[in-house]
């Protein structure tokens, strides 16, 4: 284990957790960056170093940014947009929360840069409507970054214009899906895009487009001042940077840590949130937020990366874990992911607005005790057909990536729910009328 | 009828945007703040200024789940029902809120003080369980603690 | 060419298309929901997965939507593998889940596509054992009925209400499972082609409120092509018949004119048919009789002693009026027409024929890049048409989204890309129109300002045309804007019609054609009229209205044939009184009552379209053949079939000699230099298929022998057909007939409209066999004289207004104007003044306005506007009362009042 941590987006959070202002985020290098690229860099020169650290989207999907950033037309005319995600709305996951509340300026920073790199002219950031503290603070900092010309026309003399606005959704999930949330910003239903056309082709009002992972655009700002290698250095593993990974559930201290790319489950969970609270076995977890297959004990010194995860048979997604001990329902566990799914659906494609109900309905039974042989079935099918491809977004074969690891490693749980016609852990209260 | 300061809002909205109907969602919003839910006739009116048919408008409005088409409370508290919080004790402590304000999830309390929504995970999992009431987050909420937190909304 | 694999065996298809068109083209039974050919893809459904291929050692291959998909060279895929199989069944499986299975009591029940997809997949063992959701359904006016449990959630409805139609009252609301299709609260929906929601929908949400209130079930019906008669488009039909009566009107699918889609006044202006006051007996004097008694008496009256003309009508078949003409001789037989509109139309064809430049069909106008409407209010006038010009919208998009990745069927990409973006969209008209929404831009002016405004687009095109003076900046910018675009286009189109009586506007639609012509072969142009057979009466020889008045006036007629036209709608009240009481006999054919039958001495019952067979020829000049749905019963027969059986009892040389349809119509098409091979638009009557005949019911048709049993419980011989080679039975060629002989559409396993695809050369293309119809003109020159007359520009006078008609879709239109159904849709009378002549006059909100035009005083409520021009008024004649008078003429201003009853003309409020 490395002896110096670099924790380059968080170490100078303060200890507070309140927002560094703009004076402080300047005294610890802030804007450095961009006064660096204004200086003389061209937008392509951005793209190669942030190419050459491999940087990989921190939103789920893990996608090669600067490979999306090339498919942009640099010389379109404007307006180009690039948008922050900042939707941040995946069970089990708040690592975005984090960088948004308490170092705003990093995010504007990174977007600034990442809008350069594709010229950009517009950029927003998309902020789930929950996350209020942070609204206060990107609002707060927009305001300053525009006061220092950081912002508007002509920045820092450099002749490039940007402005950016804050938008707040009206909830849904879906909006976190990048053409969703297009639709959404065009004050439309949040339902998700055909592709082709690729945002980065025809985006938001049918501009190119570009959007990013908070954490990843808050990553921009160091790679363009220590460079690629530095960047590349921070990680154990190929997968290069830091990870803001997250531990909740049954553990002893839940929380969130920047940590080289490539710690493993084990150090996360006995390390740094202090083990499994007492007299409770640890059975699995969800590495990256409710959308990824379950990891379990075998898995434990799996290291924490794109590469290693997907080895391992599911996704890092957003890193951060969610936590099943031997004392919480398997079934009840995946019966609440399933009804998170099923409420978030967008209803527009029939295999995930039909068979998502229908999925939460059958593990109710089974928790229920009503269950039937015939329902592992019926949840075998939904796995196998509301994969990749077979509904018209991600949301669908998301949800099915968690039911269908806890079919494989929970077996005997479902087995026993069904044979013994009840949940053979602490009685689950009556399914809640949800409005 | 939409008050002036609403309209000076909306068209502030409109004014950032390429296509009048893309600030639809933010003047929602707007009247939203103001009048906490969004009636039929509300609906109308906003429609009207967007330019918008009513269908247009509320077929956008009717799919998220924060703007509100039917009344609520002067105080809207949203319970993350999410995994982690659901872990964590989520459905002690909405027994416990269900008791204690005696309505159930989409329901209004008889002196229109609270509505009880369910909500997706509000993102701090590290503080589960958690809820929401009006700006004001609440983690690691025990149902002892009710009654005080309650307490604030008047 | 591409070449394809599918399941391993090579095709060869044009690539670009998606796959499932594709498939289905190639005779494929491949399931889908929310694709539809005119509506494109969205991939929402996911019913039409298939496998696709890496390469041929690729075994596993994926799952794709084969809608979604474009073809391309040596693609592989299979329809039939197991994985793609039992995903399509479980996409039904899934979208049952909720479904209600009513089946029994649905509407749409046996022409379900649902139904039929349902089989297809094989899905039928219910596995979902928990409670469905259901909805609350909404009235949404006399047209369509709403039963929102039986929804798939394909979104085709708003795709096509709101997407296609332009419609703003229908929308997609909530989400998740509980997406819900309808208005935002109940009522009536305002767009004018709602009614093709009822086919649009692949199940049975929306359904023909107008055939349930007397429901069939679609394979009980006795069924005919027949062609709408409710304005000059022609767009094909299906009629169907239960019990002597007349239940429903259908889309039929024609490649060329309606494609898919019909408006609501075709699809229910049906209702006049089945009017209680329908003329069912045949009259002599003011005593009913027979029809056989009736017609001895015309053919006494036919004898020496009488001076008898006839007057024809242009909206009476082709064979109607030829035998009126014949009967008459040709120097006796009269266009039953103003002279205006006489000279209107005739000018029209002359444009068509001795220009260089072919008429647009509907289709040509949904394909043009670029298209300018002058003059017309196309939604009022030609429906169809401002449907086909809203598609037009997107065509000067698609190029440039192609070359993104985009193909132009990839609907919901498209429709992101345009945004809110207005097309090559033109429209010059007196008054805002419901198409406006479509247009970059519009202009507003007096008739005479629209030909102007014409004018100056073509002088800048063509310098023989001379300069327009006096426009303003702004017009000579959009004058600019326009001349641009359509030189730009690759397909443009010009569109203009009779409605407004204005030549110059036909003139400058005309120059601006033919200029573009000069630069672009493939320029066309649209003229709309006023009746569905106009065109072919103004082909067919003739005198005009006046003359016939003219005539009898100076005693050269004392005996006058009316046939299938109440001259109060041709001419004005007074003058029209005048002639027929000179008259010794008035002899009128006509299905309904109206001013003309009152004044008539023997009346004898019409055929409407769906009691007979006819040929009419279309705004395009195009001649469709109808045929009879349903013998009728009592003394109801086709005029032109009365006219043979005179011309039997008075031996009349030549009518005589014709002893059928096929007769008549050959005769027509030697004797009518214009009108020749109408006899040939389709198969003779002997035409049979193996021996067969065409069956007017489908094999499914059921309770033939008992549905008369009450009367008499021997079955009775069904009707023979002399005239077509179709029948009255479910026996006869169960194949696919002719193109212009399709009663219905039907296809093993394919039960629902749907089964068009089966019908058509490729999906969405021409019919197998060729469009029907036979297109009569064509242009002739290659370089015509351009017009070169610039009209004055409009001037007000003090004290009077220009008066001017209006056109409504409901109500416009004299037969449709009598069926029930569209009774609420049809609006009060009314004169719209412009706001400036309003402050002029010191006229206030709720007055209303007497004013005398033609020697005869009008008192309409008054509506005002911003946009018509000042000294311009407009009514909409022939609605509600308002009595016929030629338009455009100056009206009289006389006082304004608070209004009371509207007060028109007692007689006139009878001729309605
Ligand atoms: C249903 C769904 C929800 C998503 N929600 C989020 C989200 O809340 N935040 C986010 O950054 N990405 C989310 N994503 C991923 C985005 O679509 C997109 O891949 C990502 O924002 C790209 O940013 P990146 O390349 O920096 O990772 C979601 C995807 C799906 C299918
Ligand atoms: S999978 Fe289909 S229904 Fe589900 S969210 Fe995506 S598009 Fe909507
Ligand atoms: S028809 Fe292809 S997805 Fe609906």
């Amino acid at each position: 284990m490395d002896t110096v941590m670099e924790k380059p987006l968080t170490e100078h959070i303060r200890p507070d957790g309140k927002p560094l202002s703009l004076k402080e985020y300047e005294a610890v290098g802030g804007y450095s960056a961009l006064r660096k690229v204004l200086g003389g860099m061209a937008p392509k020169d951005v793209q190669l170093v942030v190419k050459d650290s491999n940087l990989r989207g921190r939103g789920g999907a893990g996608f090669l940014t600067a490979l999306k950033w090339s498919f942009v037309p640099l010389d379109a005319p404007k307006p180009k947009y690039l948008i922050a995600n900042a939707d941040e709305m995946e069970p089990g996951t708040f690592k975005d929360r984090i960088l948004l509340e308490s170092t705003p300026h990093q995010l504007i920073e990174g977007m600034i840069l990442a809008a350069f790199a594709i010229q950009a002219s517009e950029s927003f950031v998309f902020l789930r409507w929950a996350y209020k503290v942070a609204a206060h603070a990107i609002e707060k900092a927009i305001h300053e970054a525009y006061d220092a010309g950081y912002l508007g026309n002509n920045i820092l003399k450099s002749g490039f214009d940007l402005d950016m606005h804050l938008h707040t959704g009206v909830g849904r999930y879906m909006c976190g899906e990048e053409t969703a949330l297009l639709n959404s910003l065009e004050g439309k239903r949040a339902t998700p895009r055909a592709k082709p056309p690729f945002p980065q082709i025809s985006g938001l009002f049918g501009r190119p487009t570009i959007v990013n992972n908070v954490e990843t655009l808050c990553n921009i700002p160091h790679i363009v001042n220590k460079g690629s290698d530095w960047f590349k250095r921070l990680s154990r593993t190929e997968d290069s940077g830091t990870k803001i990974y997250g531990v909740s559930g049954k553990v002893k201290r839940p929380g969130a840590w920047e940590l080289p790319m490539g710690v493993t489950m084990r150090e996360l969970i006995e390390e740094y949130a202090g083990g499994m609270q007492d007299g409770l076995r640890f059975r699995g977890a969800l590495p990256g937020g409710a959308s990824t297959d379950f990891l379990v004990e075998e898995h434990l010194d799996v290291r924490m990366d794109y590469a290693g995860v997907a080895a391992a048979g599911s996704r890092l997604g957003t890193g951060t874990l969610v936590v099943l001990d031997d004392h919480t329902c398997p079934v009840g566990f995946v019966k609440n992911l399933e009804h998170f799914f099923a409420q978030e659906s967008c209803g527009f494609c029939t295999p995930c607005r039909e068979g998502l109900p229908w999925v939460e309905k059958t593990l109710q039974s089974i928790e229920d005790g009503k269950g039937r042989e015939k329902d592992i079935d019926l949840l075998h099918m939904h796995t196998r057909y509301l994969g990749p491809g077979n509904t018209f977004c991600a949301l669908a074969p998301g949800a099915m990536e968690p039911l269908q690891s806890a079919l494989k490693y929970f077996k005997s749980d479902f087995d026993q729910h069904i044979h013994d016609h009840r949940c053979p852990y602490h009685a689950i209260p009556a399914t809640l009328e949800h409005a | 009828m939409l008050t002036a300061d609403e309209i000076t809002e909306i068209d502030k909205a409109i004014s950032l945007v390429p296509v009048r109907k893309a600030a639809g969602i933010e003047a929602l919003k707007i009247v939203q703040q103001r009048r906490r839910w969004i009636s039929d006739e509300t609906l109308r009116d906003v429609a009207s200024h967007m330019q918008m048919s009513a269908e247009e408008l509320d077929s956008v409005a009717t799919f998220y789940n924060l703007l509100f088409r039917r009344p609520v409370g002067r105080h809207v508290i949203l319970v993350c029902d999410s995994i982690s919080c659901w872990v964590m004790g989520y459905e002690n402590l909405v027994n416990a809120l269900q008791e204690r304000l005696n309505i159930k999830f989409g329901e209004t309390t008889r002196d229109s003080r609270f509505t009880l929504l369910p909500n997706c995970c509000l993102g701090c999992c590290d503080g589960a369980p958690a809820l929401m009431i009006d700006n004001d987050l609440y983690k690691n909420v025990t149902a002892d603690q009710l009654g005080e937190i309650l307490g604030i909304y008047e | 060419m591409a070449i394809i694999f599918i399941d391993n065996k090579a095709y060869e298809v044009p690539p670009g298309r998606n796959m499932l068109e594709t498939c289905l083209t190639l005779g494929f039974d491949l399931p889908y929901f929310c694709w539809h050919p005119a509506l494109g893809s969205v991939g929402a459904c996911r019913q039409c997965a298939v496998k696709v291929y890496k390469d041929a050692d690729d075994k596993k291959g994926r799952l794709i939507m084969s809608c979604m998909e474009p073809v391309t060279d040596k693609q592989r895929i299979s329809i039939v593998d197991p994985e793609a199989k039992e995903f399509r069944e479980h996409v039904i499986e899934w979208l049952m889940t909720n479904h209600p299975h009513d089946c029994a009591v649905c509407d749409e029940g046996g022409s379900c596509h649902l139904q039929d997809m349902t089989v297809m997949t094989g899905h039928n063992y219910r596995r979902f054992q928990y409670k469905k959701r259901t909805h609350q359904n909404q009235y949404l006016g006399p047209f369509v009925n709403h039963e929102m449990n039986r929804c798939i959630q394909c979104y085709r409805c708003v795709r096509f209400y709101k997407d296609t139609a332009g419609g703003k009252d229908l929308d997609v609301f909530a989400s998740r499972g509980n997406v819900y299709f309808g208005r935002s609260e109940e009522g009536v929906l305002e767009n004018e082609f709602s009614g093709n929601l009822t086919e649009v929908c692949p199940t049975g949400v929306f359904t023909d409120k107008t055939l349930k209130e007397h429901y069939t079930r679609k394979w009980d019906l006795t069924m005919a092509p027949s062609v709408c008669h409710h304005c000059s488009l022609g767009c094909n039909t299906i009629a169907g018949e239960r019990y002597g009566e007349l239940r429903v009107i259908m889309n039929r699918y024609h490649g060329e004119v309606n494609g898919y889609f019909i408006c609501d006044r075709g699809r229910y202006g049906y209702q006049h048919v089945t009017a209680p006051d329908r003329i069912r007996k045949a009259q002599v004097g003011d005593k009913e009789t027979d029809r056989h008694h009736a017609l001895n008496e015309i053919a006494r009256v036919y004898g020496p002693g009488n001076k008898v003309i006839g007057i024809g009508s242009p909206r009476a078949s082709l064979q109607s009026n030829f035998a009126l003409k014949t009967l008459v001789g040709k120097d006796n037989f009269y266009h039953g027409v103003s002279d205006e509109e006489h000279r209107l139309t005739e000018f029209a064809i002359r444009i068509l024929k001795d220009g260089s430049v072919e008429a647009a069909t509907i289709k040509d106008v949904e394909h043009a890049d670029a298209v300018l409407v002058l003059g017309e209010d196309l939604t009022n006038t030609a429906p169809r048409m401002a449907l086909a010009v809203r598609q037009a919208g997107k065509q000067s998009f698609l190029p440039s989204i192609n070359k993104i990745g985009v193909p132009s069927w990839n609907d919901a990409a498209v429709r992101e890309v345009i945004q809110d973006k207005t097309g090559a969209i033109f429209i010059a008209t007196l008054e805002p129109t419901k198409l406006d929404d479509a247009a970059s831009d519009v202009y507003r002016g007096a008739p005479d300002d629209l030909g102007r405004f014409g004018q100056a687009i073509a002088h800048l095109m063509e310098e023989a045309i001379p300069e327009v003076s006096g426009l303003t900046a702004e017009t000579r910018d959009i004058v600019e804007r326009i001349a641009v675009a359509l030189l730009r286009a690759d397909r443009p189109v010009i569109i203009s019609g009779t409605s407004l009586a204005n030549q110059s506007v036909m003139k400058a639609a005309a120059n601006i054609a033919w200029a573009l012509h000069k630069k672009n072969s493939h320029a066309r142009l649209a003229f709309t009229f006023s009746e569905c057979n106009s065109m072919g009466l103004a082909l067919m020889g003739g005198r005009r209205l006046d003359a016939a008045f003219d005539a009898v006036r100076n005693g050269h007629a004392d005996t006058v044939i009316i046939m299938e036209n109440d001259l109060y709608r041709h001419s004005r009240k007074e003058l029209a009184d005048k002639i027929l009481s000179q008259c010794k006999n008035v002899i009128v054919f006509d299905c309904l009552p109206n001013g003309t039958t009152q004044k008539a001495s023997i009346v004898v019952p019409a055929g409407t379209f769906a009691e007979s067979d006819g040929t009419m020829v279309n705004n395009e000049g195009r001649a469709q053949r109808f045929f009879q749905v349903f013998e009728p019963a009592n003394d109801i027969q086709e005029s032109w079939r009365s006219i043979l059986n005179i011309g039997d009892l008075v031996s009349h040389p030549r009518l005589m000699k014709w002893k059928n349809f096929e007769e008549l119509t050959k005769a027509l098409a030697e004797e009518e230099p214009l009108l020749s091979g109408v006899d040939k638009v389709s198969p003779p009557a002997d035409f049979r298929v193996a021996g067969q005949r065409i069956p007017r019911e489908p094999h499914r048709y059921s309770g033939r022998t008992a549905m008369q049993a009450n009367i008499n419980v021997s079955e009775p011989k069904p009707p023979e057909d002399n005239d077509s080679g179709m029948s009255y039975t479910m026996e006869g060629y169960r194949g696919i007939p002719p193109s212009s002989m399709i009663p219905f559409f039907w296809s093993p396993g394919w039960n629902s409209v749907q089964s068009v695809n089966k019908y058509q050369q490729e999906v969405g293309g021409p019919l197998s066999g060729g469009d029907p119809g036979l297109r009569l003109i064509h242009c002739t020159n290659d370089s015509p004289k351009f017009f070169t007359d610039i009209p004055e520009q409009f001037k007000p006078m003090d004290g009077r207004l220009w008066l001017l008609p209006s056109h409504h879709i409901f109500g416009s239109d004299e037969l449709s104007a009598r069926s029930a159904v569209l009774q609420e849709r049809i609006p009060k009378a009314y004169l719209i003044i412009s706001e400036a002549s309003r402050v002029e006059m010191g006229i206030h909100e709720g007055e209303e306005l007497s004013f005398e035009v033609a020697g005869r005083t009008y008192s309409l409520p008054l509506k005002f506007s911003a946009t018509l021009p000042k000294g311009v008024a407009v009514m909409p004649m022939g609605i509600d009362g308002i009595p016929y008078v030629d338009l455009p003429s100056w009206a009289l201003v006389k006082e304004h009042h608070m209004a009371e009853v509207v007060t028109v003309d007692v007689n006139a409020k009878k001729n309605q």
